[in-house]
């Protein structure tokens, strides 16, 4: 394999359909097929559908109470009821992110927890030296996944199940699904209804043409899944997360839960009281040029902190992004977005950027 | 009306001394979705292989260098607002700058089109 990059079970699906395939945490992905904005709209107004087999699931057994997971991530687990997921963050001793994850209560005594891709192999190891021995296992290599997103998504996967899917938000569910007993929740990363399938890597190709028989779904990259979240203000590990950066500077202290001990509570319960480093900000610029990644951000001509995320939004017809400044700058309304050369006027805003999204229904 | 092309992938259709710019289809699968133009200002100078303007596309910024020297005369306003026309339109309705020519013999410094149909099919 000459590239040395991973490859997902889908690859050659990809590559049938003419998709412009680059490299993405280690693994060779495709970031579009038709074209980056057809697909988003594709999204948002009907459905479409993302390889996200790269991404990396662990299974945990045992006693929840006991077993260490509770003090190793920040959000209640003990507290999740059986068929609901919850989001949240393993943190290191600084309470910087080593990664953001989703804990799925699959029955009392037994968790799944979804990470990212580029960070799983780290993620187990940092888990495995949190919890008794024994209680965590490496499943990613077992699962593939697939998300269907988009308002016609529920309907869509009622029909290729041949029954009503109906899942509260974050819930999830056994379905049959091409035979087997597959894991289907209602989750995503676009703003819109959508699911995650959760199919062995051996199913995965069936399961793909099985969803794209379906005249209604078109396959979207990479590259229209980063405007979708971003126009929901979602963190992308990596640029707007790291080791870093903590929850409470991230503006997602929702997902940290403190009434439990967990690995960097101390560091937060510092920072809050003896004042944060930096805190995120939201912005949309007042032009159609893109914010990027690494532009400063000005404020009387000087540099008050740097856009972590950045990229032309459909929705709004401008630039958005996400960036970190010095606390103290907060507050303001007007900042200039620099990449050095050119100044784009921006306006700080409240989350989500797009509201329409189908997301709750 | 005769057509010319660059190596940066701009086409000049010339019909006597005014030049209409673009970018080829080639230029437009190469970027993606454009979603910004950045048009000159009407009167602006430039010599040949200068910026003439600059476009973005979801994946990154890119400049449009001058085919030839020339005055701008008229820039396609609608791009402003709907800049997916040169994704969809790159030799007709997607046109960016129409220019004064202020140095024909320049046009020799170019390729016709199956030049440039020869020249990008040694790219990758």
């Amino acid at each position: 394999m000459g590239s040395g990059l991973k490859r997902t079970p889908l690859f050659g699906e990809h590559i049938s359909s003419g998709a412009k395939m680059s490299p993405f945490g280690g693994w060779e992905m495709p970031i579009s097929y038709e074209g980056i904005i057809a697909e988003y709209n594709q999204c948002r107004k009907s459905a479409a559908v993302f390889d996200t087999c790269h991404m990396g699931q662990f299974k945990i057994t045992g006693d929840i109470s006991n077993c260490g997971i509770e003090n190793a991530v920040t959000q209640s687990v003990g507290t999740i009821p059986v068929g609901k997921s919850r989001y949240g963050f393993i943190l290191n001793e600084r309470g910087g992110v080593i990664d953001d994850e989703i804990i799925f209560r699959v029955s009392e005594s037994e968790l799944i927890m979804v990470v990212n891709a580029a960070t799983f192999e780290n993620d187990f190891s940092v888990l495995k030296s949190r919890l008794k021995p024994g209680r965590i296992e490496n499943i990613s290599s077992v699962f593939g996944k697939i998300d269907l997103q988009g308002p016609l998504s529920r309907e869509i996967l009622s029909d290729i199940l041949g029954g009503e899917v109906s899942l509260k938000y974050f819930g999830f569910s056994f379905f049959d699904f091409l035979g087997e007993k597959t894991i289907i929740s209602r989750t995503g990363y676009t703003g819109e209804l959508g699911f995650e399938i959760f199919v062995r890597k051996e199913k995965s190709v069936e399961a793909w043409r099985k969803i794209l028989s379906d005249k209604r779904v078109k396959p979207a990259g990479l590259g229209a899944r980063d405007i979708l979240r971003l126009e929901m203000g979602y963190s992308l590990y990596g640029n707007d997360l790291d080791e870093d950066t903590t929850p409470v500077e991230a503006g997602l202290e929702m997902f940290v839960c403190y009434d439990k001990d967990f690995v960097g509570r101390e560091a937060l319960i510092k920072e809050k009281k003896e004042g944060l480093k930096k805190k995120k900000i939201a912005f949309k610029t007042k032009t159609r040029r893109s914010p990027r990644r690494h532009y400063k951000i000005l404020r009387g001509g000087n540099s008050i902190g740097e856009v972590t995320s950045g990229s032309f939004s459909p929705a709004l017809s401008c630039g958005i992004g996400l960036g970190f400044v010095s606390p103290e700058f907060e507050d303001e309304k007007e900042i200039v977005i620099s990449d050095g050369r050119v100044g784009m006027e921006a306006e700080i805003m409240d989350l989500p950027f797009y509201r329409d999204g189908s997301l709750k229904n | 009306m005769e057509i010319y092309f660059t190596k940066e992938h701009e086409w000049i259709s010339v019909k006597q001394n005014v030049g209409t710019v673009g970018i080829t289809e080639y230029a437009v699968e190469k970027l993606g979705d454009i979603t910004y133009v950045d048009l000159p200002e009407i009167g602006t100078e430039v010599k040949q292989g200068e910026t003439l303007c600059e476009v973005e596309s979801v994946k990154a910024a890119s400049e449009v260098y001058a085919p030839v020297s020339g005055k701008v005369l008229e820039v396609n306003a609608r791009l402003e607002n709907s800049p997916e026309i040169i994704n969809s339109s790159p030799l007709a309705d997607g046109w960016i700058v129409r220019m004064e020519i202020l140095n024909k013999d320049e046009l020799k410094n170019l390729m016709n089109r199956e030049e440039y149909e020869k020249f990008i099919s040694t790219l990758s």
